[in-house]
C-alpha cells in the first residue's frame, strides 16, 4: 500500500535535498569576505529604523480569517469531486443538490463580505 | 515491512524533535516554523496509517491556513510581552508538566493495558478503505449529509462574525 | 422524491430557521431598509417555527440516517428556543439603538445561534452535537461583543471566546475517546451499549470530559468563572438569550446523551459528579449573589445557582427528573428573559442605571415595569404560584425519589438564601425613598410587549403546570 506514495516521498526528498544543497554549495564554493557594511540590512540603502516585529493592523488578520473559512470549504469540495462520478451514477442529478446548497450558502457569505467592503483596504 | 518501519521512525523522529525544539525556542516565529515541520511529519505519519485524506487536510488546513493565523497572531501581539509571559511563570510550568504527564499516562494506558487490538476489527482491508478520499466522500455525501450542510451554515456564521468583530469601519 | 419531501417536512423547523438565516443575509446585502425589515422578519421566522413545532409534536421519528430526531420533546425544545429568541428580538429593537450602533448582523447571528441550538437539541449523533454547539457558541462569542465601541463588551467577548473554546476542546477530546472506545458516533448505539461501555475506564474518561465541557456551557460551578464578566459586559438582551436559550440547548444535549443513565440501563455512574456540581453551584451562586449590587451581575450568579438546581435533576436521573428539568428550563427561560428585558429597558446608554440603587422608586416612575419585575423576582426565587416554584418542586421531588434527599434539602436551603437578594430588588423598588434626580425610563412598546408576554407565560405555567408536565412526560420513552 505504502509503495504508491513513493513518488510523493521522492518529490519531497529531492526538493529538500536540492534546496539544502544550493544553500550549502554557495557557502562552500563562494568567496566570502564579510565586512560590517556588507552585513548591514541594506548595504547601500537607508539605515534601518527599529525592529521588524511591529504590531500590524487587524486588517491583515481579517483577510487571514476569511482565507481559513474558504480553505475549509475547499476541503469539503475535494472528496466530493473525487467521488462525484460514482454518486452521479447512483443517485442521478440529485447528487448535485447537497453541494449546490453548501456552495450557495458559502458564496452568500462571500457576497456579504464583498458588499460590506470586507475586502477593501480602507 | 522494513520500508514502512524506516519511514515511521523517520517521521516520528522529526515530529518528536521538532515539537521539542518548538516549545524551547525563545523566538515565537521560530516556534511557528518548527510547528510547520511538525505538522508535515504528522501528515507523513497519517499517510503511513493509510489515512490519506486526513494527511492531505493536515497539510492544506494546518500547515497552510492555521499556520498563517498563528503568524498573524504573533504579528498582532507585542513582541516584548511574549518574553515576559514565558519567563518566571512557575505555576504554569508545574501545571503543564502535570497535564503532560496525565496525557502521557492516558496514552500509555491506551496502548499497553486496555488492549485496543481486542476491540478493533481484525479486518485491516476495511480500515484501509475507510481512510481513502473516495470512502470519506461517499460517507459525507450519503449518510452524513446533514452535518455537512450544517457545517456550511457554521462557516457562514464564522464569516459574518469575523467581519463584525474585526472590520475597522462598520456601518 | 416523495421521500425527500417527507423528510424535509419532518425537520421543517430547522429548514425554516436555516432559510431565515439565508434570507436575512440576502436582505442585509440587498436592501437599504434592512434596519426596519430584519427585526420583524426574524420575529416572523421565530414565531412561525415555534408555532409549527408546537402543532407537530406528535410527528415523531428520526431523519437523515439517524442524525436528527424530530417531534415530541425535541419540538418542545425547538419552540422554546424560538420563542425565547423572538422575545429577545422584541426587547432588542430599542435596546441596540441606545448604543448608537445598529448592525443587521445582530439578527443574522441570532437566527444562526438558534439554528445551532436546534441542531443540538435534535442531535442523535456526536457530530451533530458538536456542529450545533459550535454554531451556537460562535454566534454567542460575536453577539457578546456586538457593542463594538464598549470596552467591557470587547472584554466579555474575548473572555467568552477563550474560555469557551477551551471548553469545546474538552468536548472534542471527550468525543474522541468515546468514539475510540464505542467505535461509533451514533448516540443511539452508545446509549444502548452504555452498560458494557461504562466498565471501560477510557469511555468513562471520555464521557467525563464531555460532561466537563457541557458543565461549562450550562455555567455550573467550578466552570462558572466566565459567567459574571460575560453577562455583565455583553449587551443585556444577549445576556438574556445566552443565559436561557444557551443553557437550555446545553441541557437538551445532556438529557439526550444521558438517556443512558436513566432507568432500564446500568447504574448512574456519573451521579457523584452531578451531585457535586449541583450542590456547589446552588450554594456558590446563591451566596455570592447576595453581595452583588449590579443587577446583571446578580442575575449571572443567580444563573449559576439555577444551573445547580437543574443539575440536581441530572444527578437523580429518572423519568420525573427529565420532565422536571425540561419544565424548569421553560420556566427559567421566560422569567429570566423577562428580568433581562426589564433591565434592558431601564438601562441608560453607557452602562448607567444598572445598579440596585437606580431601581429606587421605579414603582412610581413606571408602575407596570416594577410590578412585572417583582413578579419575575418572585418566580426566580421560587415562590408559588409562579412557574419557578413548580420547576424547583418537580426537580426536588425527583431527587427525593432517587434517594438524594440531602441534595433536595440543600436545594431548599439555597433557595431560602436566594430569596434575600431577589426580594431586595423589590424592596428597593417599592419601599425606598426615591432620589429626585433619577433617570427617566423611556417608553418602549416592543420591549414592554416582550416582557408582558414572558410574564403571562410565567403566570400561566405557574397556575397550570400540569398541562406542560403531562405533555413532556407523555413524550418520554
Amino acid at each position: 500500500m505504502i509503495e504508491q506514495y513513493i513518488p510523493i516521498f521522492l518529490v519531497i526528498g529531492v526538493s529538500v535535498v536540492f534546496s539544502m544543497a544550493v544553500i550549502a554549495s554557495s557557502k562552500l564554493f563562494g568567496p566570502q569576505r564579510p565586512d560590517s557594511e556588507k552585513l548591514s540590512t541594506y548595504e547601500s540603502g537607508m539605515k534601518p529604523v527599529g525592529g521588524v516585529r511591529e504590531r500590524i493592523s487587524i486588517k491583515y488578520y481579517l483577510v487571514a480569517m476569511l482565507f481559513i473559512v474558504f480553505d475549509i470549504e475547499v476541503i469539503f469540495v475535494y472528496p466530493w469531486g473525487v467521488e462525484f462520478k460514482k454518486l452521479l451514477g447512483e443517485q442521478g442529478i440529485s447528487a448535485l443538490v447537497p453541494m449546490i446548497i453548501f456552495l450557495v450558502v458559502l458564496e452568500l457569505g462571500y457576497l456579504y463580505v464583498y458588499k460590506k467592503g470586507g475586502l477593501k483596504w480602507d | 515491512m522494513p520500508f514502512e518501519i524506516i519511514l515511521f521512525v523517520f517521521f516520528a523522529l522529526i515530529a518528536a524533535v521538532s515539537s521539542v525544539v518548538m516549545v524551547t525556542r525563545p523566538n515565537p516565529v521560530m516556534s511557528a516554523i518548527f510547528l510547520v515541520i511538525n505538522f508535515f511529519a504528522l501528515a507523513g505519519l497519517y499517510l503511513l496509517l493509510h489515512a490519506q485524506f486526513i494527511s492531505v487536510v493536515q497539510v492544506i488546513v494546518y500547515a497552510g491556513a492555521i499556520m498563517v493565523l498563528f503568524l498573524f497572531v504573533l504579528m498582532l501581539l507585542n513582541s516584548k510581552s511574549e518574553q515576559k509571559l514565558l519567563s518566571g511563570q512557575k505555576k504554569i510550568k508545574v501545571f503543564a508538566i502535570v497535564l503532560a504527564a496525565f496525557v502521557f499516562i492516558q496514552i500509555a494506558y491506551l496502548i499497553f493495558f486496555s488492549s485496543p487490538s481486542r476491540s478493533l476489527s481484525p479486518d485491516v482491508a476495511a480500515s484501509i478503505k475507510a481512510g481513502t478520499v473516495e470512502e470519506i466522500g461517499r460517507q459525507l455525501y450519503t449518510g452524513y449529509i446533514l452535518p455537512f450542510e450544517a457545517a456550511g451554515f457554521l462557516l457562514l456564521a464564522a464569516t459574518i462574525g469575523a467581519l463584525v468583530l474585526a472590520k475597522k469601519k462598520f456601518n | 422524491m416523495q421521500n425527500h419531501f417527507q423528510e424535509i417536512y419532518n425537520v421543517l423547523p430547522l429548514v425554516l430557521v436555516a432559510c431565515g438565516v439565508f434570507l436575512s443575509v440576502v436582505i442585509e446585502i440587498g436592501s437599504v431598509k434592512s434596519e426596519k425589515i430584519l427585526p420583524w422578519f426574524s420575529v416572523l421566522v421565530f414565531l412561525g417555527t415555534s408555532l409549527f413545532s408546537v402543532f407537530n409534536l406528535n410527528n415523531c421519528g428520526t431523519a437523515y440516517n439517524n442524525m436528527l430526531s424530530y417531534g415530541g420533546n425535541v419540538f418542545i425544545f425547538y419552540s422554546l428556543f424560538n420563542l425565547a429568541a423572538a422575545l429577545t428580538v422584541l426587547s432588542s429593537m430599542e435596546y441596540i439603538k441606545k448604543y448608537g450602533s445598529y448592525f443587521g448582523e445582530y439578527y443574522i447571528l441570532l437566527l444562526s445561534s438558534v439554528l445551532g441550538m436546534m441542531l443540538m437539541a435534535g442531535a442523535r449523533d456526536l457530530f451533530m452535537v458538536f456542529i450545533g454547539l459550535e454554531l451556537m457558541s460562535i454566534c454567542f462569542y460575536v453577539l457578546a461583543g456586538i457593542n463594538r465601541k464598549k470596552q467591557n463588551a470587547n472584554e466579555a467577548s474575548l473572555k467568552y471566546f477563550l474560555l469557551g473554546s477551551f471548553a469545546t476542546g474538552f468536548v472534542v477530546y471527550g468525543i474522541a475517546l468515546i468514539f475510540g472506545t464505542a467505535h461509533t458516533t451514533s448516540l443511539e448505539v452508545i446509549v444502548s451499549n452504555f452498560g458494557s461501555l461504562s466498565h471501560n475506564l477510557l469511555f468513562v474518561t471520555g464521557m467525563l470530559l464531555f460532561l466537563v465541557g457541557f458543565s461549562f456551557k450550562i455555567a455550573a460551578f467550578p466552570f462558572h468563572m466566565w459567567v459574571p464578566d460575560v453577562y455583565q459586559g455583553s449587551a443585556t438582551t444577549v445576556s438574556g438569550l445566552m443565559s436561557t436559550g444557551g443553557k437550555a440547548a446545553a441541557f437538551s444535549v445532556l438529557l439526550i446523551a444521558l438517556g443512558a443513565v436513566f432507568p432500564g440501563n446500568a447504574a448512574n455512574v456519573f451521579r457523584p459528579y452531578f451531585a457535586a456540581i449541583a450542590a456547589f453551584s446552588m450554594l456558590y451562586g446563591s451566596i455570592v449573589a447576595i453581595s452583588q449590587n449590579n443587577l446583571k451581575r446578580m442575575l449571572a450568579y443567580s444563573s449559576i445557582a439555577h444551573a445547580g438546581y437543574m443539575a440536581i435533576g441530572l444527578a437523580a436521573g429518572n423519568r420525573e427528573s427529565v420532565a422536571g428539568i425540561m419544565f424548569y428550563l421553560v420556566a427559567y427561560t421566560f422569567m429570566n428573559l423577562g428580568a433581562f428585558g426589564i433591565i434592558a429597558m431601564v438601562e441608560g446608554a453607557d452602562d448607567t442605571n444598572l445598579e440596585l440603587k437606580d431601581y429606587i422608586g421605579l414603582s412610581q416612575r413606571h408602575p407596570l415595569l416594577s410590578a412585572l419585575m417583582a413578579l419575575f423576582m418572585f418566580s426566580l426565587s421560587g415562590l408559588p404560584p409562579f412557574a419557578g416554584f413548580f420547576g424547583k418542586y418537580y426537580v426536588f421531588i425527583s431527587a427525593i425519589k432517587a434517594d438524594l434527599t440531602w441534595l433536595a434539602i440543600l436545594g431548599v436551603v439555597s433557595s431560602v438564601i436566594s430569596v434575600y437578594f431577589y426580594l431586595r430588588v423589590i424592596v428597593y423598588m417599592y419601599f425606598k425613598e426615591p432620589e429626585p434626580e433619577a433617570l427617566p425610563v423611556h417608553n418602549n412598546a416592543n420591549g414592554v410587549l416582550a416582557v408582558v408576554i414572558s410574564a403571562i407565560l410565567v403566570v400561566m405555567f405557574g397556575i397550570f403546570p400540569g398541562t406542560l408536565i403531562n405533555l413532556i412526560t407523555s413524550y418520554l420513552r
